[in-house]
């Protein structure tokens, strides 16, 4: 448990996701004229990532009236520090039933940091097909990037020192839907 | 960022003898989130990149070896394969020295099968290199183990309580010593079945129930895992004929309905058809032959990556 101040509460979650639903239509109506929602697909990334593309579907079906894919991204096997963290991850697994070619695919992740596990995402997806865009969609983005990666869809900027933590916490996985700026 | 974090600190992996309950679910675990690689269209990751593996067989294999190099491959390490009749082994170069020339060309992974009981055991003393035992004589076969649990697990959806025989030459069988030491962890009941000859009664202080009558125990059983008949031993009198240890031990569909309805059939190859299992049972709709050498795949790549990632 980390000690630090509560930066989002419940309402304001539930908020920020129907707004990133609404950004994520609005700006693929704009690109596409004909958009119906069957062009566009989720990717959840491991761990969070998972259950916010779920919430994010389920405004998102709503809004479009269609049913849009999810599947989810476990980004182990594709870290860049593998050699470094010592100890082994463990591997939850990647689920993408669908095929990705000609998607206009919505990446999702709960926070937005290096950079780096987008890296290993996109490296993942292209293994799975050639999708007609990749976007990203992060409730939080809390500056530090060490690589050359950038959200399309942010639900809030939070101004943060390298070594603090954001957490961020979720109904399906921690009971309880929260974000936390502390120290270690 | 917070990660979770697995304990896995092994370098080696030389038997299910030396392994936990949870060491083994932990490989069981991965080798399931590895499965789905080998259903992409590119059946690839970047996990073991830079890696070099050598597969050191100097006893032969078909299955082993080229799940080995296909697991090897999968998680994109280099992989170089070693065979004994081609190699200075047969010059009178002793095992260590040829291994350790191996390594001093930059290996990170040793594969080894070796007809010496402890012949891994040996390496892991001589070479920095991982050491992966693929079958040390009469010893272990770990990953062979690991594949025909997970398979189990996978078809039943549990291990613990469930019913295992292990039919046939017991006694000079990896195979059977790695299943009985991981089943057992596990929590099930391993029963070993086969000729008197075969079967020392030292297996009993594995924990094991024995038998040597496969009808009296078959309706019971949730799993047969029958070993193969080593042919080469045949003119060593520990059975009479193949023919009479067809009548007695084989598994055919006569036999199997006297099994319950959901037995699951299990062989690790090669078969010898007609000896130890019927064509009909081993193709039947109780049989996951096939299905455990895809599975070996997965929980050999499990194995690269878990050993690969400990100093």
């Amino acid at each position: 448990m980390i000690k630090g101040k509560k930066i989002l509460s419940p309402g304001q979650i539930k908020t920020l996701i129907q707004q990133l639903a609404h950004s994520i239509l609005s700006q693929n109506k704009k690109s596409n004229s004909t958009l119906t929602g069957t062009s566009l697909a989720l990717i959840g990334i491991h761990k969070r990532g998972i259950p916010l593309a779920r919430r994010l579907q389920t405004a998102l079906n709503q809004k479009t009236k269609t049913d849009i894919p999810l599947g989810w991204l476990d980004i182990t096997l594709y870290r860049d520090d593998l050699e470094t963290i010592g100890h082994v991850p463990v591997v939850k697994g990647t689920k993408i039933e669908f095929d990705l070619t000609d998607k206009n695919i919505i990446l999702v992740d709960d926070v937005l940091f290096t950079g780096r596990t987008i890296r290993s995402a996109l490296d993942e997806l292209i293994d799975f097909g050639r999708p007609r865009s990749i976007q990203l969609a992060v409730l939080v983005d809390r500056g530090h990037r060490e690589l050359p990666i950038q959200a399309d869809y942010i639900g809030q900027t939070i101004e943060t020192k390298n070594n603090e933590i954001v957490d961020v916490k979720l109904t399906e996985t921690d009971g309880v839907d929260e974000v936390w700026l502390g120290k270690k | 960022m917070i990660k979770t974090k697995i304990k896995w600190s092994r370098k080696h992996l030389l038997g299910l003898a030396d392994l936990s309950a949870t060491e083994i679910t932990t490989i069981l675990d991965t080798a399931g989130s590895f499965k789905e690689v080998s259903t992409r269209n590119i059946k690839k990751v970047p996990a073991l990149r830079g890696k070099v593996v050598v597969n050191m067989f100097v006893e032969p294999s078909t299955r082993t070896k080229t799940s080995f190099s296909l697991a090897a491959k999968r998680l994109s390490a280099d992989i170089v394969d070693f065979s004994s009749s081609s190699s200075s082994l047969v010059k009178g170069e002793s095992l260590k020295d040829t291994a350790r020339n191996i390594e001093a060309m930059g290996v990170d992974i040793v594969i080894i099968r070796h007809r010496a009981p402890g012949a891994p055991h040996l390496l892991t003393k001589v070479l920095d290199a991982c050491i992966i035992n693929a079958g040390d004589g009469a010893h272990e076969h770990p990953t062979q183990g690991l594949l025909d649990i997970f398979t189990i697990r996978e078809k039943k959806k549990k291990i613990k309580g469930l019913k295992v025989a292990v039919v046939g030459d017991i006694l000079h069988s990896r195979v059977a010593r790695s299943n009985i030491w991981g089943l057992t962890k596990l929590g099930a009941q391993v029963i070993a079945v086969g000729p008197s000859t075969l079967i020392p009664d030292e297996f009993k202080e594995l924990g094991v129930k024995i038998s040597y009558n496969i009808d009296e125990v078959l309706p019971e059983l949730d799993v047969i895992n029958i070993l193969r008949i080593q042919m080469e031993r045949q003119n060593t009198n520990l059975f009479p004929s193949t023919r009479e240890y067809a009548r007695i031990f084989g598994i055919n569909s006569e036999r199997l309905k006297k099994a319950k309805k959901d037995v699951l059939i299990l062989h690790p190859g090669p078969i010898n058809r007609g000896v130890e299992i019927t064509p009909e049972v081993a193709d039947g709709k109780h049989s996951a032959i096939l299905e455990q050498v895809t599975n070996g795949l997965a929980v050999r790549m499990a194995v690269l990556y878990l050993v690969s990632g400990v100093k």
